[in-house]
């Protein structure tokens, strides 16, 4: 008998569930050790109150009605849940409120992209504490956690999510104009991206800069020369740079073009990239909004680890043979069968 | 021999993949087996695999290739709008317009009195087969007009011939094929050209790499159609 569940979810049977209990285990571990206390939230909430928060791509997928008729979702991810916590039960408390979080959350998927409807994600949300500091602080924790499971050749790349708004600001750039580009940089369509520029009607060194530093990465280096425009998100940036240790400095790239596709962020932003994983292991950044909106306005700064996508990296180093890894060329990985190249077929 | 700036390259066979091969010749990149043996799939000395161009983004997006080269139609057709979650795209940069394999996507009829027209008129909603249905869907919903689409794999020129649909959505570099079956371009949709495509981890982690050999692609004389 088949008895099918949904695409996008899956049993975890014994021998896996040990795995990924270890690694939870030492983030759990790591972040207790820097004082964030663990809580969980209820995983079904209001729609009315998660709607408070502007989640973008990530917002709930899920819905269902309760017995007087409310809307019900499943939370898509646990930033908003705690900044609800936050709002209502530590109304008064001292500050910086330190919280971390081993939770299943749920999203939309589009068919056959592998992608899960449900994720269990493990991270930190550091509230009351403004940048640079702040920041500072959670990338450090990121970097410890990540160590902590033997993870060896991650990267994070930051960047701020106000750097190119502001950019655009500076020039005047005009609001219809202004969010075309901004559409092409979420696309990540660089080609999008110039055509839009030469349509713009913008100056020709305005046009190269807004083309350039999105695709500035690497070293602190590239915060260099970008005009007083951007200075806020430029000095931030490098604020945060000085204040963290030697180890946890030497992995960040800086990425003047990143964007994350959740729309609460407003400083401060990064993903953590692995080589042998072709997409994002996690992410976060600054929300210095967020908590505004559900009645204690607060800085705040998070991130979230997809413990799956962290599982399949540390496999995928311990292996060799991770994305980025399995390579033509390599001298282990799949050579090609004399099946496969039937495969091909001819072209229209 | 060696890969490009050590980077893997998905190369599309077909119409793309002559315009590529000189491309990456000019990279210095040594291309003979690449040209003689159109069995073979991996090409490890050189760092090349070749596919379907609509699969280039699906390896791209995974990472088993650093950069591919494909057909805008094929981006256009597998991405989606953005700020729009139910849509969204394949997660690759797009970083460069290469140039050849320039094509316009079409909607195209048979000769004479536009039959779409008619049906729409007197249906309210025109049939359109294509191979690119989310290209067609979004270019008729923009334009405010009803539209059954009909998916075919192959030949789309026979569904209007056979009266199973009205129109056609397609893509035509010279047209040829649409006279020989006695349709006409009634609209242009948009122009495609091949674009080369990163993929998102590859592209901060072998940033140097990258903007290396996009900096010689771009000193490039242009192209000339490939």
């Amino acid at each position: 008998m088949i008895h099918p569940i949904p695409s996008g979810t899956r049993d975890v049977l014994p021998d896996e569930t040990r795995e990924v209990r270890a690694i939870t285990d030492t983030l759990r571990g790591v972040f207790e050790r820097h004082g964030y206390g663990e809580v969980y939230t209820p995983a079904l909430e209001y729609e009315s109150v998660l709607e408070r928060a502007d989640m973008a791509e990530a917002r709930p997928a899920y819905r269902v009605y309760d017995e007087s008729g409310a809307v019900l979702v499943l939370r898509s991810d646990m930033t908003v849940p705690i900044a609800r916590v936050v709002a209502t039960r530590y109304s008064s408390s001292e500050l910086p409120l330190r919280f971390c979080y081993f939770a299943h959350c749920y999203r939309g998927v589009r068919p056959q992209r592998g992608q899960p409807r449900e994720l269990l994600q493990a991270g930190i949300e550091l509230v009351g504490s403004p940048a640079p500091e702040g920041t500072a602080e959670a990338l450090t924790v990121l970097c410890h956690a990540l160590d902590a499971t033997g993870l060896k050749d991650y990267r994070i790349g930051l960047g701020d999510a106000s750097l190119f708004p502001a950019l655009t600001a500076s020039l005047g750039v005009p609001q219809a104009v202004r969010l075309g580009l901004l559409e092409q940089l979420v696309m990540r369509d660089f080609v999008g991206l110039e055509q839009a520029l030469a349509e713009s009607g913008l100056s020709g060194e305005a046009v190269e800069l807004l083309l350039d530093v999105p695709q500035r990465r690497g070293g602190p280096e590239v915060l260099a020369d970008i005009p007083d425009l951007a200075d806020e998100a430029v000095t931030g940036l490098r604020s945060v740079h000085e204040l963290l240790e030697p180890a946890v400095a030497e992995r960040v790239i800086f990425d003047l073009g990143l964007i994350r596709n959740i729309g609460y962020y407003t400083g401060a932003v990064f993903d953590v990239y692995d080589p042998a994983l072709g997409t994002p292991i996690g992410g976060g950044g600054r929300y210095d909004d967020l908590l505004g909106r559900f009645g204690r306005a607060l800085p705040a700064v998070g991130f979230a680890l997809g413990v799956d996508r962290l599982h399949i990296a540390l496999a995928g180093e311990e292996r060799g043979t991770g994305a980025l890894l399995a390579r033509p060329g390599a001298s282990e990985g799949p050579q090609p069968g004399s099946a496969a190249h039937e495969a091909i077929e001819p072209l229209s | 021999m060696s890969p490009v700036n050590g980077l893997t390259i998905a190369v599309p066979r077909g119409a793309l993949f002559s315009g590529t091969v000189e491309l990456l010749a000019g990279l210095g990149l040594d291309t003979r087996e690449l040209r003689s043996n159109d069995r073979k799939l991996l090409f490890e000395d050189i760092g090349v695999i070749t596919m379907r161009p609509s699969d280039v983004p699906t390896y791209v997006e995974a990472g088993a290739a650093d950069l591919g080269v494909t057909g805008k139609d094929v981006l256009l057709e597998q991405g989606g709008r953005p700020f729009d979650p139910g849509a969204g795209g394949r997660d690759v940069y797009e970083l460069l317009d290469l140039g050849y394999g320039r094509c316009t996507m079409v909607l195209a009829s048979k000769a004479g009195p536009d039959p779409a027209l008619e049906a729409l008129r007197r249906l309210g909603v025109m049939h359109v087969a294509t191979k690119y249905p989310r290209i067609a869907a979004r270019y008729l919903e923009e334009t405010g007009r009803q539209a059954e689409i009909v998916e075919v794999k192959g030949s789309v020129e026979l569904a209007p011939l056979t009266g199973m649909v009205e129109a056609i959505v397609d893509l035509t570099a010279t047209g040829t094929t649409l006279r020989e079956n006695n349709l006409i371009v009634r609209e242009e949709i948009v122009v495609c050209t091949a674009r080369l495509i990163a993929n998102p981890v590859a592209h901060k982690l072998k940033a140097a790499e990258i903007d290396d050999l996009l900096d010689r692609l771009r000193e490039r004389p242009a192209a000339d159609g490939g």
